[in-house]
């Protein structure tokens, strides 16, 4: 295991931005986010909760798919593809990413990577270098470990621990170990111990939490009917304003809209982040399979719940990240679907 | 080049038919003037006007025509308002195939088999008929019952008449809603005159259309004796990608585009009804 003085990660940030991008947690507008590192910026490692998930460095909430040129009755395509005239991407690092949004990658390579593969997800998957980072003060709206994440022993190309002196660094993968060695001289070796120590303090502040023992054992492939026609719907969705503000937030919310756009200079086609609460999402010209904000809702937590892991081994598509639970208006959250539905020891 | 799987290729309109007063059908071809892509009866492509949208048809035309492909298409929304003015020589975008076939070459092989369409509804139907009839010794008895609101929304009816008709051990029934002037055929609804016809419930059925002439119709088979498990249709739902990854198509735990359209009754059983 390797270490870094906190002084020195400005050092490291630097280093790291000569040949790569570098996606980190920067303070803007009063919000911490993932921007691009550079000089002067206000990093915040320490911020648990990022507003928006890092799911935008490969899935990005709008994104050109290709250009139409149009003459006459002739179309052509031009900039087709993320890869315009065969580039390859230039790799970036995605710096500081909890284990909670880890396995929200996960959760999306198996959409986006599944055959037929996706592209331009594909494309910054393979430029990227995942740096993540434990957690040392989860919060109350966290319920990662209920689906199995150790927020205190991320995974990734690198591992990285931060305590109030230093960053712990331990390379896992041939991308980490490349990524070391960009600045290996900043680096320093130990950390074990204090690695160790932490692991077992956060551990027991986790244990703590007030949704640590949430029960999923309802949500299965073989109860879809029963879940899905379970009368409770109807009172947990009333609330719901179909704002979208829960799966704009959500690390693995994947949805998205191919649309069209006319410039003086060709149409752009594009993809853009969109959302299962909204009542156009399903709108056909001869009708709409969901025209009640009760099915959307449940559409939603059935997709997270069952839907996804009935098509992925029993992987659940919610991460406990809680961002879901800090953002809607309504207080309507995963938690209360879960605590209603999920199953007995919830009572 | 990397194949990019959301990246249309041009498609060029080489004829338009006008089937009905709503409906009509584009030949395309690619630049090269070849076929765009292969395909089995039941598939769908993606095809769009370049800033006003992309939507996904069935492809109706055969596999086993391997100079051009069809899609008859009703003009019902923003999209296919715009796709009705286009003339022949213009391109449009294509990219597909997506979604599971009719297992013409399994489950269908030796069987006979029913078709029962409803409207526009013939359009993913026209495909698998077609088929059947290229290699017609592969399969038994054909019938075809298939009904519109009138004679005039009868699509393809010269291919059913000229062709269809004459086929051998091949048997079509076609109605009408109602009474109109110079229709000497069977006027009624498809469920109702599906259930007047004596079907050999041993038949293996598909049926296409509207989601309440389906249901009745089905409500109609099974009661005459027809097995789920020998019933196919397919779906539609709104769709952006194809590919099973925008999110939009899925009922319970398949989506439409990758799982679908092609769904057996019994497996329409399995998942919530919200379709």
């Amino acid at each position: 295991m390797l270490k870094i003085a906190k002084e020195r990660l400005n050092e490291l940030y630097a280093k790291i931005s000569e040949s790569m991008g570098l996606f980190i947690p920067i303070k803007k507008g009063g919000e911490v986010n993932y921007h691009v590192w550079g000089e002067g910026k206000e990093v915040s490692l320490e911020t648990l909760k990022t507003v928006k998930s890092p799911k935008n460095m490969f899935f990005p909430q709008t994104e050109n798919m290709m250009k139409f040129k149009t003459e006459g009755k002739n179309i052509e395509i031009l900039e087709a593809g993320i890869r315009k005239q065969g580039d390859e991407l230039k790799p970036f690092v995605a710096f500081g990413v909890k284990a909670c949004d880890y396995k929200a990658i996960e959760v999306l390579d198996k959409v986006f990577l599944a055959e037929p593969v996706d592209t331009f997800y594909q494309a910054r998957r393979n430029a990227t270098t995942i740096v993540t980072l434990a957690c040392s003060k989860p919060e109350e709206s966290c319920f990662c470990g209920v689906f199995g994440i150790d927020a205190t022993n991320p995974q990734g190309d690198v591992s990285t621990w931060l305590d109030e002196k230093y960053l712990y660094w331990q390379a896992n993968t041939e991308k980490g170990e490349t990524l070391t060695s960009l600045a290996s001289e900043l680096f320093e070796k130990g950390g074990e111990t204090e690695v160790e120590a932490q692991k077992t303090s956060t551990k027991a502040v986790l244990a703590q939490l007030p949704f640590a023992n949430l029960d999923l054992s309802r949500f299965k492939p073989e109860n879809l009917n029963e879940l899905f026609d379970d009368t409770r719907w109807e009172e947990m969705s009333e609330a719901c304003l179909g704002c979208g503000t829960c799966t704009f937030v959500c690390p693995t919310c994947q949805c998205f809209d191919i649309r069209d756009f006319k410039t003086n200079d060709g149409v752009i086609r594009y993809r853009c982040w969109d959302s299962c609460m909204y009542s156009d999402f399903t709108l056909m010209a001869h009708g709409n399979s969901r025209t009640t904000q009760m099915q959307r809702f449940r559409q939603r937590f059935m997709h997270k719940l069952v839907y996804y892991p009935s098509q992925n081994d029993g992987l659940y598509s919610c991460v406990g990240c809680g961002r879901c639970v800090n953002k809607c208006p309504q207080n309507l959250n995963i938690v209360k679907v879960i605590k209603t539905l999920g199953g007995k020891k919830n009572d | 080049m990397i194949e990019e799987n959301l990246i249309p290729k041009i498609g060029v309109i080489t004829d338009v038919r006008k089937d009905t007063p709503d409906v009509k059908t584009f030949r395309v071809v690619g630049t090269d003037g070849k076929k765009l892509f292969k395909h089995m009866p039941g598939q769908c492509a993606m095809v769009s006007v370049p800033g006003v949208g992309e939507c996904m048809f069935s492809i109706t035309s055969s596999p086993t025509n391997e100079e051009y492909m069809e899609f008859s298409i009703k003009k019902c929304g923003c999209v296919t308002e715009v796709i009705h003015s286009l003339e022949v020589g213009q391109q449009i975008t294509v990219r597909g195939p997506y979604g599971k076939n009719f297992p013409v070459e399994e489950d269908f092989k030796g069987k006979d088999l029913l078709f029962i369409a409803g409207g526009i509804g013939l359009a993913p139907l026209r495909s698998v008929i077609n088929y059947v009839r290229h290699y017609r010794s592969n399969y038994g008895k054909v019938v075809i019952v298939y009904g519109a609101r009138s004679k005039d929304d009868l699509v393809d009816i010269e291919e059913i008449q000229n062709e269809w008709m004459n086929e051998p051990n091949t048997e079509v029934y076609l109605t009408i809603d109602r009474p109109q002037e110079g229709w000497d055929g069977h006027v009624g609804f498809v469920p109702a005159y599906v259930k007047e016809l004596g079907l050999n419930p041993n038949m293996t059925a598909v049926l296409c259309g509207p989601p309440i002439m389906i249901k009745f119709t089905l409500a109609g088979l099974l009661e005459i004796g027809f097995d789920k498990s020998r019933v196919y249709t397919t779906l539609e739902l709104r769709m952006k990608c194809g590919i099973g990854k925008c999110g939009r198509c899925n009922v319970g735990d398949k989506f439409v585009c990758k799982d679908g359209p092609v769904f057996r009754m019994t497996e329409l059983d399995e998942l919530p009804d919200e379709y």
